[in-house]
């Protein structure tokens, strides 16, 4: 079977992925410091959200790999998010 | 008996009926066996790996096993174990707890197996729109497997640290939330059920046609219904808890999921029936299976809507009517196909045939002496005769009686469908490579088939249908 | 038609069964943050204030850690695909050294909340209420986890560096190194939501 050529990432890609890794840590660090109330939630969650792209994409290769990847790691999330949703549904209107 | 033991014995029932047989049951036997053979292939893709799953198997069966002989006695929880009970109970929680965790982990493993294999080892011109049914259920449950287990795994830890180091998470005299726990175990344990049942209906979907002689009707439907089930069942486990103090918003809201998920079931039902609308059926042990199987489903099904929605569940909660239920779905159900898959797929395994007369007189037996035993347990129910109670009052004791002698029945055919299939894989008749006409690759080949299935790897491109 | 005589490798697949592995094991802990999420909501202030009792800097030098060591992994494939095997191996070495750096503060980490009296089931915790038995009972089961994971991560290394001395792993034949990656990756991702959620958000 033929799968084509790996795709190899340069170590300066990486690179400058910890690059970008480390400058999200410090934002998040800097804007969780400065108190915004339920809003700092919010922005150290997306960043975080933000990194793990980072990571899944370029460390973990996601990006270079098959669509079959792409669709169920996709899945993997949205089907959390719906779970902690749907047990939402019980705590909010209790 | 007294009700201690009766606790146990309910309980150790739960737990090795659900996690040691049901769960594993269709995969690890008929799966293993015929999922490569269906597609084309010599063996799984990670041969290891299902060794390794098999021996976690036994690990997970001896830690459950240890729970009964050790000291502090069998456990008494329930099979839910549902929190807070389940770590102040001094009865021997933790085995039965690991023993569940590890056979989860072997399920993973299996599920992992089986998604790659059908992914990465089908035969040239087999393709996900022409792959057989059995294999598409099979894959449906693998998802189901990845997706659902790993939460029970993460609960069962839970309930293991509480009981050593009284950390509080489930615990409301610390703040915990014993509804959180019934949440959590019930996202896995209600996908269980569909890892349970779908493997049954993609035997069903085998075999007939097969006896009806034609092609399936709406191979596309019942493939969407399968994974239609997969997704929508993962979202409706707090159907188990509508008495448990949820908000009203998520009872609604599980309820109306809850009644969505009954309509694949009822397409794949729909289409089983207009397969055999004008096929030339062949009336043989394995269909007269799946017949049942579909009249003891259907049962199960619809009484399942009477606790899908709230108002009703209120009235027969926690009654022999959830038992009744549960049974024909599994039992009736789930242990029917299983048994139309042994009598479909044995003379390939064995390459010999059992004795009709006496399996068709094993069904027989078998069909009556499960309505008899479980459908009193409706009206039982209905009436308000609670469930996990060693004793009951007088006024249900005539039913009861029914009951008991509907088991002796189910007993009888059971045994007599068992041995009549070891008789037959031993020394029954020669069966020949395709004693049912059966479409489907594995009657290509040998039976039994050779060690790896086939000597050259079939190719289908050519070939308009393998379904 | 294509005979296949003998068993063939097949890379590809050893990669999507990881994954998949990794699907389970991201909802594993997908399920603590299931916990945690609906305990603070309940005890939103007791969790606010609990979190500040949790040491920043450390928190701040651990995820400085695992991030780098993140691309030190990754690093290690990249040199083995170009056949540049000690290379490799140096990047490997490096990771597990920030691997044991990364346990060594945790344990430092632990020894003072035990010496503060915080830890599952001691009387001061109780004291405290009950938002704040399950913000510690959480960071320590959470982190514990991630700890335990770290361990079964470094060990995966440490084999993996075995396999390519001798040469079981080479540059024709990585999917195992790729794997162990992999895996040492998700360890990292499930910092990056263990970090705010304990330390940060406050
Ligand atoms: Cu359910």
């Amino acid at each position: 079977m033929s799968e084509g050529k790996a795709h190899i990432t340069n170590y300066s890609t990486l690179a400058m992925v910890l690059g970008s890794l480390l400058v999200l840590t410090w934002a998040t660090v800097s804007i969780t410091s400065i108190n915004l109330g339920p809003w700092s939630v919010t922005a150290a969650l997306l960043i975080a959200l933000l990194k793990a792209t980072l990571v899944l994409l370029y460390f973990m290769h996601l990006k270079f790999d098959s669509k079959l990847l792409k669709i169920s790691f996709t899945a993997v999330i949205v089907v959390f998010f719906l779970v902690i949703l749907l047990t939402f549904f019980d705590y909010l209107f209790r | 008996m007294g009700p201690q033991t009766y606790n146990s014995f309910f309980t150790v029932h739960g737990i090795i009926m659900i996690f040691v047989i049901v769960i594993p049951g269709l995969p690890a036997v008929f799966g293993n066996f015929f999922l490569p053979i269906m597609i084309g292939a010599r063996d799984v893709i990670f041969p290891k790996l299902n060794l390794l799953s098999w021996y976690l198997y036994v690990l997970g069966i001896l830690t459950v096993l240890t729970s009964l002989f050790t000291f502090g006695g069998a456990p008494d929880t329930g099979w839910t174990f549902y929190a807070p009970y389940s770590f102040k109970t001094t009865t021997n929680m933790f085995p039965a707890v690991l023993g569940a965790f590890i056979l989860g982990f072997s399920s993973i493993l299996t599920g992992l197996n089986f998604i790659t294999t059908i992914h990465r080892m089908r035969a040239p011109g087999m393709k996900f729109s022409n792959m057989p049914l059995f294999v598409w259920s099979i894959y449906g449950t693998g998802w189901i497997q990845l997706f659902a287990t790993p939460i029970v795994g993460i609960t069962l830890m839970m309930v293991i640290a509480e009981r050593f180091l009284h950390i509080g998470f489930f615990d409301p005299a610390l703040g915990g939330d014993p509804v959180l726990y019934q949440h959590l175990f019930w996202i896995y344990s209600h996908p269980a059920v569909y890892i349970m049942i779908l493997p049954a209906m993609g035997v069903i979907s085998e075999i007939i046609p097969t006896f009806a002689r034609k092609g399936i009707f709406g191979y596309n439907a019942i493939v969407a219904s399968t994974m239609a089930i997969a997704v929508v069942g993962y979202f409706v486990w707090a159907h188990h808890m509508f008495t448990s103090g949820m908000s009203t918003t998520a009872q609604f809201t599980f309820s109306l999921l809850t009644f969505l998920v009954a309509i694949p079931s009822a397409i794949k039902v729909f289409n089983w029936v207009a397969t055999l609308y004008k096929g030339s059926i062949r009336i043989e042990v394995p269909l007269i299976w799946a017949l049942g199987f579909m009249f003891l489903f259907m049962i199960g099904g619809f009484t399942g809507l009477f606790l899908g929605s709230v108002a009703t569940d209120v009235h027969v909660h926690n009654t022999s009517f959830v038992v009744a239920h549960f049974h024909y779905i599994i039992f009736g159900g789930m242990g029917s196909a299983f048994m139309a898959a042994a009598h479909y797929w044995l003379p390939k395994m064995y390459g010999r045939m059992y004795n009709k007369f006496w399996a068709t007189v094993g069904w027989a037996t078998f069909f009556i002496g499960f309505n008899v035993l479980y459908f009193p347990m409706f009206i039982l129910g209905y009436q308000g005769m609670p469930r996990r109670y060693y004793d009951y009052l007088g006024q249900f004791h005539n039913l009861n009686v029914v009951s008991t002698i509907g088991s002796w029945i189910l007993a009888t055919g059971l045994i007599i469908t068992i041995v009549n299939l070891i008789r037959g894989a031993r020394n029954g008749p020669k069966a020949g490579m395709n004693p049912w006409e059966g479409r489907t690759l594995e009657w290509t080949v040998p039976s039994p088939p050779p060690p790896e299935n086939f000597d050259v790897i079939p190719d289908l491109t050519s070939t308009s249908t393998a379904h | 038609m294509e005979t296949i005589t003998n068993v063939h490798r097949d890379d590809e697949a050893s990669k999507l069964g990881m994954w998949l592995f990794i699907f389970t094991e991201i909802l594993l802990f997908g399920g603590l943050f299931i916990v945690y999420s609906i305990y603070r909501f309940n005890n939103a202030v007791a969790f606010h204030l609990a979190g500040e009792e949790l040491n920043d800097t450390i928190g701040i030098i651990n995820t400085v850690i695992l991030l780098t060591s993140s691309m030190t992994v990754a690093m290690s494939l990249t040199a083995m695909q170009k056949g540049n095997i000690r290379l490799c191996l140096g990047m490997i070495a490096v990771t597990v050294l920030l691997g044991l750096v990364f346990l060594t503060n945790k344990y430092f980490e632990w020894g003072i909340k035990f010496e503060h009296g915080l830890y599952p089931g001691s009387a001061f915790l109780k004291e405290l209420g009950h938002g704040d038995i399950m913000f510690f009972g959480l960071y320590f089961m959470m982190t514990g986890l991630h700890a335990l994971h770290i361990i079964v991560g470094l060990t995966i290394l440490v084999v993996v560096a075995v396999f390519i001395r001798k040469g079981r792993i080479r540059p024709d034949k990585y999917a195992f190194l790729e794997n162990g990656g992999l895996y040492w990756h998700l360890v990292d991702l499930i910092w990056i939501f263990l970090f705010p959620l304990f330390y940060l958000i406050h």
